[in-house]
């Protein structure tokens, strides 16, 4: 062993902390809003980027500074939020139902820390968090008639990452939809991967792996469906690759409108359920730098524009305008309280 | 321990000798420590290194200073990996300002926050150690060990089921019991291939990569359907474990250090002692150099194999057990990001050895925590510190190339044989 080879080491190293230590000047402290992501990780193209994307508005429009930490597995969730206590954040964004121990437990170690934590909502509520919860099935209902009005093959499919109700509010309303179409037109269009009555449908158990969503979306396929709405995260994208290669059927977007956000599937987009956690995350940022932030929850409805669907962009011609006409009326119904969800996923 | 044993031992010894070079004592360690620990440190010191040249290469600020000026640009390059080190630094073992500062004018609360870094770190090496014990134990043995992830998310799933159904016990008896539950089921799982192994020879590399796939889709059951936490309407989260099974914690939060680091240390100087003082573990050993040999020594093999499948197993399963009575209190899906194969590097970098992979579990767990301040200060993604975990264990794998770049001179004894035999290639 060369000692020379040492020495420079040993040179270069500390000069590399020196160098940093002088480089380094603090600037004015500013508003600290601070997410930390579930497993899914920060760039899922679901549900914690659509959360993330509301930190970056935040960002951008408030002046802020916004910061994130990935959870890689759930011992992160604790310590995640602790590196975000001690970094004297003002407001800590926890995204996913599986935060909500950590949540809860950190919250009510620090009450005077605020938080937000997208996708669930305690009972009783805690004083320091602000939980965002929502009616996702109002706008997938919306997906799930215009999916029945525009399919060629009488048939629509859908699909989850996993069983659980923030998936499925999805699936349910989306079927619900479909069979409102059917129930009005007199139709019997079918929607493959979710039985309402039975509750019961397809899943990949996996909100990372695309080969399953590929898969799922040829199977979907095979059996005949045209539109196809996966309810899986990063899952979907796999399904929308599957559906863009075989070049006959769309895909409806979940979260976010994924025209936008997944530019490489423009042209098989035909819309999104979009569940605005951006919108109700910049809000949660908003009062918390205001001062008026509150514990509780707040419900993202059709009727507060917290849940909603997406233009149908580059299908907008081929939509009728019959069919738009009705689903504004069936947006009538929903907010007027005509139409009713399914009580099971009330929020 | 009749003379029969002895002399069976005694065969043994001579053989393993035979293989080994000599006894691991005398000679190996008249190389000095730094021979020893040569190729880590530098693995170390170039993953630093490849590191940095990543930081710089993925820093817009970078590009900017570059366009500035050259000065400018390698002065803004070498303060953003000053700052990402020094915060991965500070953010693993703590920043002794900080310390002192809490101390001289803080309160409770600031101490706490301040000592918290290096305390955490033992906290995320903890299940590493496990993991990579059982990973050593299996190398060991001659057996490779791919299913530890499968086994750890089984007795993960065990130890939270007796935490939270069984209630009313006292924690002298509960805890254990939880514990003992984890360790149970990651052994009956590792059993399985080890059976499957020494009966029908049946390559145990394959059987533990298909019960990982069962074991993960068994607990995605089990924590979607029976164990779910009621009320939750299916939410993938299991009932809350009872503070009677909760492994403690000794101190208040933020602080997690829990007395799960103190079993595992206890757990390494078992496998220690197992593995090298007693006539078992000379077995394991000797099956694992040389099968051939073994069963010409008279040993077991079948139950050899068996057992120590169902004792890395057991070691699997408590990591698993550790982290949901000690750090989450209980199971949800995404359990492990991956302790099962990253242990199996571990045992590598660790040259097998409870000790080796206390220290390269530590590492692990160092790099682990600096990461997340790491990403706070200076928001270089975590995922930069997997690939420094990567790189380094690269070199340690191979270590030609290091000896290569810093001109090291090829040792005589390779003690590459425990390795080699695990992979099925050299029997």
């Amino acid at each position: 062993m060369s000692k020379k080879v040492m020495l420079v080491m040993s040179v270069l190293l500390i000069a590399v902390f020196v160098l940093s230590a002088c480089a380094k000047t603090a600037g004015p402290a500013k508003f600290k809003a601070c997410e930390v992501t579930d497993t899914g990780g920060v760039d899922d193209k679901s549900f914690n980027a659509t959360a993330w994307k509301g930190a970056v508005d935040a960002k951008e429009k408030l002046d802020i500074e916004a910061k994130y930490l990935e959870s890689k597995e759930i011992a992160d969730f604790e310590k995640n939020i602790n590196a975000f206590i001690a970094e004297k954040c003002d407001i800590i964004i926890t995204v996913g139902f599986l935060l909500c121990d950590a949540t809860k437990a950190a919250a009510e170690a620090n009450p005077n820390q605020k938080f937000s934590i997208v996708d669930f909502a305690y009972d009783p509520v805690i004083p320091n968090v602000l939980a965002q919860a929502f009616q996702t099935d109002e706008a997938a209902f919306l997906a799930g008639y215009a999916a029945a009005g525009f399919t060629k093959t009488g048939k629509v499919g859908t699909f989850g990452g996993m069983q659980i109700p923030t998936v499925t509010i999805f699936m349910d309303g989306f079927a619900r939809g479909v069979r409102h179409y059917n129930e009005v037109h007199g139709t019997s269009v079918e929607t493959l991967g979710w039985d309402a009555d039975a509750q019961t449908g397809l899943f990949t158990n996996d909100f990372s792996d695309q080969q399953k969503g590929s898969d799922m979306a040829v199977s979907l396929m095979d059996e005949g469906a045209d539109i196809i709405m996966p309810v899986a995260g990063p899952v979907g994208l796999g399904a929308a690759a599957a559906v863009k290669a075989r070049g006959n059927a769309l895909i409806i977007g979940v979260d976010s409108d994924w025209f936008l956000t997944a530019p490489d599937y423009t042209d098989i987009i035909f819309t999104s359920v979009m569940k605005l956690m951006d919108v109700t995350t910049l809000d949660a940022i908003k009062a918390a730098k205001d001062g008026t932030f509150k514990g509780g929850s707040i419900v993202g409805t059709l009727a507060n524009g917290g849940v909603g669907i997406a233009p149908f962009h580059n299908f907008d011609g081929q939509v009728s305008a019959e069919l738009k006409a009705e689903l504004e009326g069936i947006k009538a119904g929903i907010l007027s309280g005509e139409i009713q969800m399914n009580p099971a996923f009330k929020q | 321990m009749g003379k029969k044993d002895l002399e069976k031992q005694d065969i043994g010894k001579t053989i393993l000798e035979e293989l080994t070079g000599g006894e691991p004592k005398e000679k190996r360690q008249k190389r000095g420590i730094w021979k020893i620990l040569q190729i880590p440190a530098l693995a170390i010191l170039t993953g630093l290194i490849i590191g940095a040249v990543l930081i710089m290469a993925t820093s817009f600020d970078v590009y900017d200073a570059f366009k500035v000026s050259l000065w400018k640009g390698l002065g803004t390059a070498f303060a953003e990996v000053g700052e990402a080190y020094l915060a991965l630094i500070t953010g693993s073992l703590g920043n002794p300002v900080e310390i002192v500062q809490a101390l001289l004018y803080g309160d409770a609360l600031d101490f706490r926050n301040a000592i918290n870094p290096i305390l955490e770190s033992l906290v995320q090496s903890t299940p590493y150690i496990f993991a990579g014990l059982a990973c050593a134990l299996g190398f060991r043995a001659g057996l490779f060990n791919i299913g530890v992830e499968g086994q750890l998310f089984i007795g993960a799933a065990a130890a939270t089921f007796v935490g939270y159904s069984l209630t009313g016990l006292p924690p002298y008896i509960h805890m254990p019991l939880a514990f003992l539950a984890g360790a149970l089921g990651g052994a009956l799982w590792g059993m399985v291939p080890g059976l499957l192994k020494a009966t029908t020879g049946g390559h145990e590399v394959i059987n533990c990569i298909m019960m990982n796939y069962i074991a993960y889709r068994f607990t995605t059951f089990l924590l979607t359907g029976p164990m779910s936490r009621p009320g939750t309407g299916g939410m993938p989260v299991s009932p809350i474990i009872e503070k009677s099974a909760q492994i403690p914690q000794f101190f208040k939060t933020p602080i997690r250090f829990h007395l799960g680091f103190f079993i595992a240390l206890a757990f390494a100087a078992l496998v220690w002692w197992v593995l090298f003082k007693t006539t078992l573990g000379l077995n394991l050993r000797t099956v694992g150099t040389n099968p051939r040999a073994a069963k010409y020594a008279g040993m077991n093999i079948i139950a050899t194999t068996i057992i120590g499948m169902a004792a890395s197993g057991a070691l699997a399963g408590m990591a698993g057990a550790n982290e949901v009575l000690a750090v989450n209190r209980s199971m949800a899906i995404g359990l492990s990001a991956g302790y099962g194969f990253d242990s199996i590097a571990l045992a590598l970098l660790g040259n097998s050895h409870p000790v080796g992979v206390i220290f390269a579990a530590l590492l692990f767990g160092v790099l682990k925590n600096g990461a997340t301040k790491m990403m706070v200060v200076s928001t270089i993604p975590i995922d930069i510190v997997t690939i420094l975990q990567a790189v380094i264990l690269i070199f340690v794998a191979a270590p030609a190339i290091i000896r290569s770049v810093y001109r090291l001179k090829q040792p005589k004894v390779e003690a590459a044989a425990i390795m080699l035999s695990g992979w099925g290639g050299v029997k």
